[in-house]
């Protein structure tokens, strides 16, 4: 009880911090509420195709018009917020989890094992993101998970680098000398003191990989690999569009409209976080 | 069962703490400069002894204190706690052993970062007495105990290191240093980033600790005063080596080693008509390079009553021939 | 003859907990020549006030008031641009660390020149030998090599003699330490004050020294004052000071310095904690700790006065006990 109590006041400050922020946060969420509640609130079901009403302009049956399988553009993008966060939320999912324990290892231990796990992630992120997706699915096949694991390799330097040079600083710090002198182990030292340290990098970062992976998964769709068709998806529908967007361009207006607003949200409460974590880290 | 064993360590560790020929050096002399930090130094503490550890930055004080209880690791040289050794490397340590290394602690000098920042006082307390596995199922209790007995109130339990002054925070870190009940406490610099009046407060803990624990401390600190206040004998050290030893009265009356002369000339006395004497001992001069071969006396490049063999040859530290209680390292001392 | 006199003082600055008293009554004068030291605790506004007489703090986030006058001219009333001018030639400040006041990627010569070549307008090969001579003057052996070197090449000591030699380019009148020797060895720190004591004479300079260090304050100034939550609470010339100190806070504080030499008794201290400078202060702000309160130091907040001989108390009921 007492742990909700302090959530909501941090989201107090939060909100009182920076309040493009905040908007962007509740955009978020009411995002992640449509995704949740796709088939309630579609008027339409997105796969359903209804040859007679091909390229319908903007109306009020049709709220965004509907695409050349007669399928109705509102319900597609409402339902494409689906695979955009189930595909986001994988990638940094997976790409938090690795880079975490990846940076915090290496920071610590140093020398060797430094080495090693830093070379390792330079392999990673010399990969264009793109490329390895096309390997990867090349050799797995298409599909909205396949390419999401494909691309979290990608990501897993970008948190991996950035935990590093925080826990190369917190070690030095001299409460990490004190619990030595206390005789914890280097398990206890480094998940139960130094990482609630980095929990600010870590939130931050994650937020900005979450509108990266976005465009990079809307990129993948958009080139024919993941998610599989019929199979409601910005990227894809970008792509399909880009066909006829002379003739009709509400397919493209839709899901690029639907991409920007939401890897905007994304960056705007990653700009926020930064901010509310900032002072507060001054102060200790 | 954890209680019963530490009262068995009691009865062990009767005598003192030796230091042999400890070094340690950082570098490696193969690929260039070595920095000797503590250059073979050997003493001894008495049990329930204070012991202060005195010199200016770069002697070497801190990595001493750090190289004692296992922070720092050493290049050669034993410390022992009775007859077991804490500084062996080696690979399987026996119950015992075990024990003797985790019942020595550290105090460190700032307060505000030698406490995790983002942990409750109660959360980090209590970690201590759990990882060690130590009152089991009363740890709450015991920090509530300990915390009161170094004046600090329970109502600070719930509350972050931030929320705290310079002088209540060094409180709970000595609290956290003796709620394993160590036999062995270092305190590098535990006052000086504290303010005067602060200051004598925690000195007055430090003192009441003294009489009411079982308790043997190294106290390192580079002001004088409050080592002379807070020790029974005093070490001063200089660029890795300890240059004197004495019985703190004995130090100050009886001065032998010229660089504790200057040190104890340096310190401005709080209190007029001293200034002509002040200016006129000022050590002129700095410092040696640690990393430079030794020739001879560390301090004979700034000594005003060096001679010859002062620069070639290293003195030892050895007892006064008035007084074997006494040690100097220096030529113009007449040694027993 | 006052080269420096401070009126009634009062330096609020912005903090995000609000608006910080950090100075709320201070008065004193510097006579030419003179060396006046200000001391107290960390907290007490003494760094504020020094900071104040140059003109440092952020207009934007500070509110000062009362009078500050250096050789006639008011320094609150002053433009930036003659701010400008009087900062390095007429006043001269030095910091507490001398490792983060330097600038670390340029040549210790290069800094020390800087300020003979804008205020003196010299040509760089003059501003050179000058600098030169400064080095060797506050007793950097091989100077001609040491110009070329960076700060970090020096230790402690050294950069603190280089600030100094900065500090004293221009021949200011005034020079302001602020914490001077508080991050240096014992021994060293005797070093940097038998220095500035030297220089002082030589140049006929006024010296301004902030700092904590009581013993300093013994052997280096002539003149005290002794400052608290933002007020001075007394000042005297130094001898009176340490023989006959009134206030009842100037007495605790002497009484809790461990010293050499002293009884083994147990030192004094001052219970509790200085008080938060957010809000007003109802009162004498020392009232909470002294053990002479009464009911009218709750309530009434004393004035300074002069109790003869030029020796100020701001205290309701002094200290008849004797120190020692």
């Amino acid at each position: 009880m007492s742990y909700l109590m302090k959530m909501l006041k941090k989201i107090r400050v939060f909100a009182k911090t920076s309040k493009i922020g905040t908007i962007a946060g509740i955009v978020l969420i009411l995002m992640i509420f449509v995704a949740v509640f796709a088939d309630k609130l579609a008027p339409y079901d997105p796969n359903e195709i209804n040859l007679l009403k091909t390229f319908e302009p903007c109306s009020l049956q049709h709220i965004f018009g509907t695409d050349i399988s007669g399928r109705d553009i509102f319900s597609r993008v409402i339902f494409g917020t689906r695979t955009v966060f189930i595909g986001a939320i994988v990638v940094v999912g997976i790409s938090t989890f690795i880079g975490v324990i990846a940076g915090l290892v290496s920071g610590y231990f140093g020398s060797v094992t430094d080495s090693v796990i830093s070379r390792i992630l330079d392999v990673f992120s010399a990969f264009p993101s793109l490329l390895l997706a096309f390997v990867v699915v090349a050799a797995f096949g298409t599909g909205l998970v396949n390419t999401a694991i494909a691309l979290s390799v990608v990501y897993i330097p970008l948190m991996a680098r950035v935990v590093r040079s925080v826990t190369l600083g917190q070690k030095s710090q001299c409460y990490v000398e004190a619990c030595r002198s206390l005789h914890y182990s280097d398990a206890r030292i480094i998940f139960n003191h130094i990482l609630p340290n980095c929990m600010p990098i870590i939130v931050v970062q994650a937020t900005t990989n979450m509108s990266y992976s976005l465009l990079d998964l809307a990129a993948m769709s958009f080139l024919g690999l993941g998610v599989v068709p019929p199979q409601s998806d910005w990227g894809a529908m970008l792509s399909e569009g880009s066909k006829y967007i002379i003739k009709a361009p509400n397919v493209c207006y839709a899901a690029g409209v639907a991409i920007i607003l939401c890897v905007i949200c994304f960056n705007l409460l990653g700009d926020g976080l930064q901010e509310y974590y900032d002072p507060k880290l001054r102060k200790g | 069962m954890t209680t019963e064993k530490r009262e068995n360590i009691g009865t062990d560790l009767s005598d003192y703490i030796r230091i042999e020929n400890l070094k340690v050096y950082f570098g490696d002399e193969k690929r260039g400069k070595v920095l000797r930090a503590v250059d073979d130094v050997t003493f001894t503490i008495k049990k329930n002894e204070f012991f202060g550890l005195v010199g200016e930055s770069g002697c070497g004080k801190s990595t001493l204190g750090r190289a004692m209880i296992n922070l720092t690791p050493i290049r050669g040289g034993d410390v022992f706690f009775d007859e077991y050794n804490m500084t062996a490397k080696k690979k399987k340590l026996t119950a015992q052993e075990t024990l003797v290394r985790n019942s020595a602690h550290m105090v460190f000098q700032n307060p505000f970062s030698s406490l995790n920042p983002r942990k409750t006082v109660r959360r980090q307390l209590s970690e201590v007495l759990r990882v060690h596995k130590m009152y089991p199922g009363q740890e709450m209790k015991r920090v509530q105990e300990m915390l009161a007995f170094v004046g600090i109130g329970k109502e600070s339990m719930g509350k972050f290191p931030g929320q705290f002054s310079g002088g209540q925070l060094q409180r709970i870190a000595i609290a956290r240093a003796l709620l394993l009940e160590p036999q062995f406490v270092v305190a590098d610099e535990p006052v000086s980033a504290l303010d005067v009046s602060v200051q004598a407060q925690i000195l007055n803990l430090f003192s009441e600790l003294k009489e009411k624990l079982d308790l043997t401390m190294l106290f390192i600190s580079h002001n004088l005063s409050v080592v002379e206040y807070i020790s029974d004998r005093v070490g001063v050290m200089y660029v890795g080596k300890i240059v004197e030893i004495a019985d703190v009265k004995e130090l100050y009356e009886h001065t032998g080693h010229p660089y504790t002369r200057s040190l104890i000339n340096s310190i401005p006395s709080p209190e007029t008509g001293k200034e002509e004497a002040f200016y006129d001992s000022v050590l002129e001069g700095e410092m040696p390079n640690p990393m430079e071969e030794q020739k001879g006396c560390r301090f004979a490049s700034r000594c005003k009553s060096k001679f010859d063999r002062c620069d070639t040859e290293i003195p030892q530290l050895l007892p006064l021939m008035d007084n074997p209680d006494h040690l100097v390292a220096c030529h113009l001392c007449k040694h027993g | 003859m006052s080269i420096l006199s401070i009126e009634h003082l009062s330096v609020r600055l912005k903090s995000n907990k609000g608006m910080v008293n950090a100075v709320r009554d201070t008065s004193f004068s510097i006579e030419k020549g003179a060396i006046f030291g200000l001391v107290g605790e960390s907290g007490c506004g003494k760094s504020v006030t020094a900071k104040s007489i140059l003109k440092l703090h952020n207009p934007k986030a500070s509110t000062i008031t009362g009078k500050i006058e250096f050789e006639d001219m008011s320094v609150l009333a002053a433009t930036e641009k003659k701010m400008r001018s009087i900062r390095g030639e007429k006043i001269a400040m030095i910091f507490q660390d001398p490792m983060t006041s330097l600038d670390p990627l340029m040549t210790v010569g290069k800094q020390i020149s800087e300020g003979l070549i804008f205020h003196k307008k010299m040509t760089r090969e003059a501003a050179k030998t000058e600098s030169i001579e400064l080095m060797s003057k506050v007793g950097i052996t091989f100077p001609e090599k040491r110009y070329g070197q960076y700060p970090h090449e020096f230790s402690g000591g050294m950069l603190q003699r280089i600030m100094i030699a900065t500090a004293l380019s221009c021949k200011p009148q005034l020079l302001i330490a602020d914490e001077p020797t508080t991050a240096l060895d014992v021994t060293i720190q005797a070093q940097i004050l038998k220095l500035m004591k030297k220089l002082q004479k030589e140049e006929d300079m006024a010296i301004l020294i902030i700092t904590h260090d009581l013993g300093v304050v013994a052997n280096f100034c002539e003149e005290v004052g002794v400052m608290y939550a933002g007020e001075i609470f007394e000042k005297a010339n130094v001898k009176t000071i340490f023989e006959c100190p009134r206030h009842p806070y100037t007495i605790g504080l002497m009484k809790a310095i461990p010293r050499i030499g002293g009884n083994d008794k147990r030192l004094e201290t001052i219970s509790g904690m200085p008080p938060l400078l957010l809000g007003e202060i109802v009162g004498c702000p020392y009232s909470p700790r002294c053990p002479n309160a009464t009911e009218k130091c709750q309530t009434i907040a004393p004035e300074l006065r002069d109790i003869g001989n030029n020796h100020l108390v701001r205290c309701h009921n002094l200290s008849d006990t004797l120190w020692r």
